[in-house]
């Protein structure tokens, strides 16, 4: 079933020199050093001094999924966690070895949620074996001894082991096939504030991230595409940058430009002095306004996708004491890694083809790489440097990848590594979907709702990425949280219009969260009008054990919901689930008489079931915050003439630091489920916010980026 | 060529002189720690000290940089770390990481010039974009490496 461990060695061997058995294969050239580390499973490496290495699948794109996956092995391995570090799986051994490492796709908050089941097994069957190996040397019960530590002690005779000196026997047994796993509540490494193990090298600058891959002989590229979605290359002259310094190629393909050159610069550089011509396609005259107007027409459709039926809503709503209605927009925003897009390929003399590059998806970067060398998946190996952010960006879109090979493909032989400028990164993203959501609700006469029909106008993800995930006309990126809400409203209509511009629409981080937005807003807008608290009013719509609830009171409590504040602070608040888990959050602003909005603190509950570590789930927190804030108030990207307007962070503002509010989180994990920490804490900060603002100005925000407000009180 | 002083080394480079700091440092010397993030002085991921002063590498051509002390993340500290860098590592600030060597290089900058800075200092000496939003444990990380009782590692 598995590849053996002399053929894996021996396919290895033929797929590259040494240089990639290095990089890969750490294990191979360990082992040409005489160290000879023992793979107990595909998991957990044990060198014969205790060295534990953990396996990890997920990227690490400073989430901190590299640690806590490897405190969920540890724990069961019950590893000295001193000893313990981490390696990233190769995607090409993944293949081979039939995905032995499950899922390499890193999304959708799934990393530690999605995986913790079969790594805390792999950490456990590894004990289980080393327990084995010991008690077979002693003669004794393996009941007779326990693994801790990463020593096997024979309690009787009080005879040890360490773990180091096992690994090579434990290795060759057949590994148990559903070891048991531990009670949360007994853990020791999982669930504990521990160091990240990434963080010592990132404050040196060590760390190789996708840009910093360096080769022998590597060459640069610098790449222009096509402007216009869907337009074509029509013609290029490049009589002048052939001439530049360093210059060694242009390299043309049907929608992009490249220049590849001895330095980054050099390309960039020469790529200037390109005389392009494209052929501008058929949206050429596509604008944000033309886009609003193919939503708001979408929304006039009589035949809409139905996202959910409930009762009869149209009955309902006429027979309402109080209707209330509104229109919620908001626009396309950019995922803006820090570090740009970037790939780096090398199609080598032997026939074989290596990629470098910053990915969500290693697996899907290695099919992208395959497909567009045209070479079978096992003549491919992905590397997976350090990712600068990811955010969605660097998933289920490999356009950098595709890109870099073609690249590359002109120069064979040599390494060329492509990096976009940051203007291609902002104008040729996944961009989070604009929408256009029409909202109606019936009140009865205590001000309860009876009745909510809405309207979601939006591009759907899963048309351009996923297809055959959308279930009867609707896209479940683009409906959820107004498709699912967990209040109880007895009659709800929810209907989904797909309509897709050009402009293409990715994950971004908590992809649908402007559902969220719109959702919240406009209950806060129905406790207005029925007068009464916000907090009371949501509560009153949640029924008692629901998960929203409790976030509900923990965030309230928390931030002294109802208790006094300083003078002119005033607050707002959210709840929504999502990703696995269940958040709430209460923002605290003022606006002061010119229309300057100050965040002084968020306060942010969530119940994720269990925390791997709680420091990670903090600092997941607040970037979220940071994140979302920025997003509200400043970041659009606009379509003009076919094209995206906004080109560097001069256009598309991001969070400062002197903005950045105090926050406090409170996680109150209630166990029995596992949920994420990746986006959930994304979900409230618009809402929040924006309730929060209406609270300081009577106005109300029904369209996002803030900075199209005028906040000065009403 | 153009002769620098990189990290208290001299460094020959044969480059035009209105290359971007940035881009000898990362394709041509090696030093791979300053980041290109925007490369119109926006961001910051490219920090680097010329002469102790915090500069956007990005956006300062080479011949500018002649003459002067360059100093990048590789060489902030002699020895050791720098107590930024202790600082940093105790309040787990890197998320992502990849705009913390600006980070780095711009708080260093700022506690030359002010030992202990207030919070009105670091709201302007860290105009540094970061996407993953760590700014709560920069600002935490900064104070703590002011005080008094900070460890000294290295340098
Ligand atoms: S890369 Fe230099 S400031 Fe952004
Ligand atoms: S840590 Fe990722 S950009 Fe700052």
């Amino acid at each position: 079933m598995e590849t053996t461990r002399r053929d894996f060695l021996k396919v290895s061997a033929a797929l590259g020199g040494g240089l990639a058995l290095e990089f890969s294969f750490p294990l191979t050239a360990m082992a040409a050093r005489g160290q000879t580390p023992a793979e107990v499973n595909a998991w957990v490496v044990i060198h014969p001094d205790d060295r534990v290495v953990v396996r990890i699948a997920r990227s690490e794109m400073g989430q901190g999924t590299q640690t806590a996956l490897a405190q969920l092995v540890a724990e069961e391995l019950d590893a000295d966690w001193s000893k313990v570090s981490t390696e990233f799986a190769s995607p090409n051994e993944h293949i081979r070895r039939k995905r032995i490492w499950g899922s390499m796709s890193t999304g959708g908050s799934q990393g530690v949620r999605s995986s913790q089941d079969y790594v805390r097994k792999a950490g456990a069957a590894a004990r289980l074996m080393l327990v084995e190996a010991a008690a077979a040397r002693w003669k004794v019960p393996a009941a007779e001894c326990i693994g801790a530590n990463s020593v096997v002690t024979h309690a009787a005779t009080g005879r040890r082991l360490r773990y180091g000196e096992l690994a090579a026997d434990a290795a060759k047994l057949t590994p148990p096939s559903n070891p048991p796993l531990r009670d949360p509540k007994d853990w020791k490494i999982a669930g504990k504030p521990l160091r990240r193990l990434d963080i010592p090298d990132k404050v040196l600058g060590k760390p190789v991230f996708g840009v910093d891959v360096v080769l022998p002989g590597m060459l640069h590229a610098s790449i222009a595409q096509c402007p216009l979605f869907g337009g074509k290359l029509k013609g290029v002259d490049a009589a002048v940058a052939e001439k530049m310094r360093g210059v060694k190629k242009v390299v043309r393909e049907a929608d992009f430009v490249a220049v590849i050159a001895d330095s980054w610069w050099r390309a960039d550089q020469a790529l200037k002095k390109l005389a392009i011509e494209w052929d501008e396609g058929a949206d050429a005259q596509a604008s944000s306004e033309s886009i609003m107007k193919l939503l708001r027409d979408g929304l006039a459709d009589p035949k809409l996708a139905s996202a959910r039926k409930v009762g009869d809503a149209d009955t309902a709503l006429a027979a309402a004491a109080k209707v209330i209605e509104a229109e919620y927009h908001s626009p396309y925003v950019n995922h803006a890694t820090m570090e740009p897009q970037t790939c780096t390929a090398w199609f080598k003399a032997d026939g074989t083809l290596e990629v470098w590059t910053s990915t969500q998806n290693a697996e899907a970067s290695m099919a992208m790489a395959a497909e567009t060398a045209g070479l079978p998946l096992e003549k491919v190996e992905v590397h997976k440097p350090m990712l600068g952010g990811g955010f969605g960006r660097r998933g289920a879109p490999q356009d950098f990848v595709k890109q870099g090979v073609l690249i590359a493909k002109a120069m064979p032989g040599t390494p060329v590594k492509m990096m976009w400028s940051r203007a291609e990164d902002m104008q040729h993203g996944y961009y989070r979907p604009a929408s256009l959501v029409r909202m109606k609700a019936g009140l009865d006469a205590q001000g309860n709702v009876s009745a909510m029909q809405v309207g979601i106008a939006c591009p759907s993800i899963l048309a351009l990425l996923r297809p055959e995930a959308i279930k009867d006309g609707v896209d479940f990126t683009a409906v959820r949280t107004l498709s699912d809400m967990p209040y109880g409203i007895p009659h709800q209509k929810i209907d989904y219009a797909m309509r897709n511009p050009r402009v293409p629409v990715g994950f971004w981080r908590a992809p649908g969260l402007q559902n969220a937005y719109y959702r919240e807003c406009f209950i806060d807008e129905l406790a207005v009008a029925a007068g009464r608290d916000p907090l009371e009013y949501r509560l009153a719509m949640l029924k008692p054990g629901d998960k929203n609830r409790l976030v509900l009171e923990a965030v309230a409590k928390a931030a002294n919901w109802g208790g006094p504040l300083p003078a002119g602070v005033h607050r707002g608040i959210a709840v929504s689930d999502g990703f696995g888990s269940y958040t709430a959050m209460v923002a605290e602003v003022s606006v002061s008489n010119k229309g300057e909005l100050k965040v002084h603190r968020v306060v942010s509950a969530i119940d994720s079931g269990y925390v791997v570590n709680p420091d990670t789930c903090r600092a997941q927190s607040e970037g979220n915050i940071a994140f979302m804030l920025g997003a509200t108030q400043y970041q659009e990207n606009t379509v003009a003439k076919g094209r995206m307007v906004e080109a560097n962070f001069d256009q598309f503002r991001l969070l400062g630091l002197a903005e950045m509010p105090k926050v406090e989180t409170v996680l109150v994990p209630t166990g029995g489920f596992w949920g994420g920490h990746g986006e959930p804490g994304a979900l409230c900060v618009a809402p929040a916010l924006c309730n929060a603002i209406y609270a300081a100005t009577g106005k109300r925000i029904r369209s996002l980026p803030l900075k199209h407000h005028d906040l000065r009180k009403a | 060529m153009i002769k620098l002083n990189v990290n208290g080394k001299p460094r020959s480079v044969d480059v035009e002189g209105e290359m971007p700091l940035l881009f000898v440092l990362r394709d041509h010397l090696g030093l791979l720690g300053a980041k290109y993030g925007c490369g119109i002085g926006a961001c910051g991921a490219c920090t680097v000290h010329l002469d102790g002063m915090p500069v956007r590498s990005c956006s300062l051509p080479v011949a500018q940089a002649v003459g002067k002390k360059v100093v990048t993340i590789e060489g902030l500290s002699a020895k050791g770390m720098h107590k930024l860098q202790q600082a940093w590592i105790d309040h787990e600030v890197p998320q992502c990481g990849y705009c913390q060597t600006g980070m780095l290089m711009s708080a260093a900058a700022l506690l030359a010039a002010k030992p202990v800075p207030t919070d009105a200092d670091i709201d302007q000496a860290m105009t540094n974009l970061c996407r993953c939003g760590t700014y709560t444990r920069v600002r935490e990380a900064i104070h703590a490496a002011a005080k008094p009782t900070a460890k000294k590692v290295g340098a």
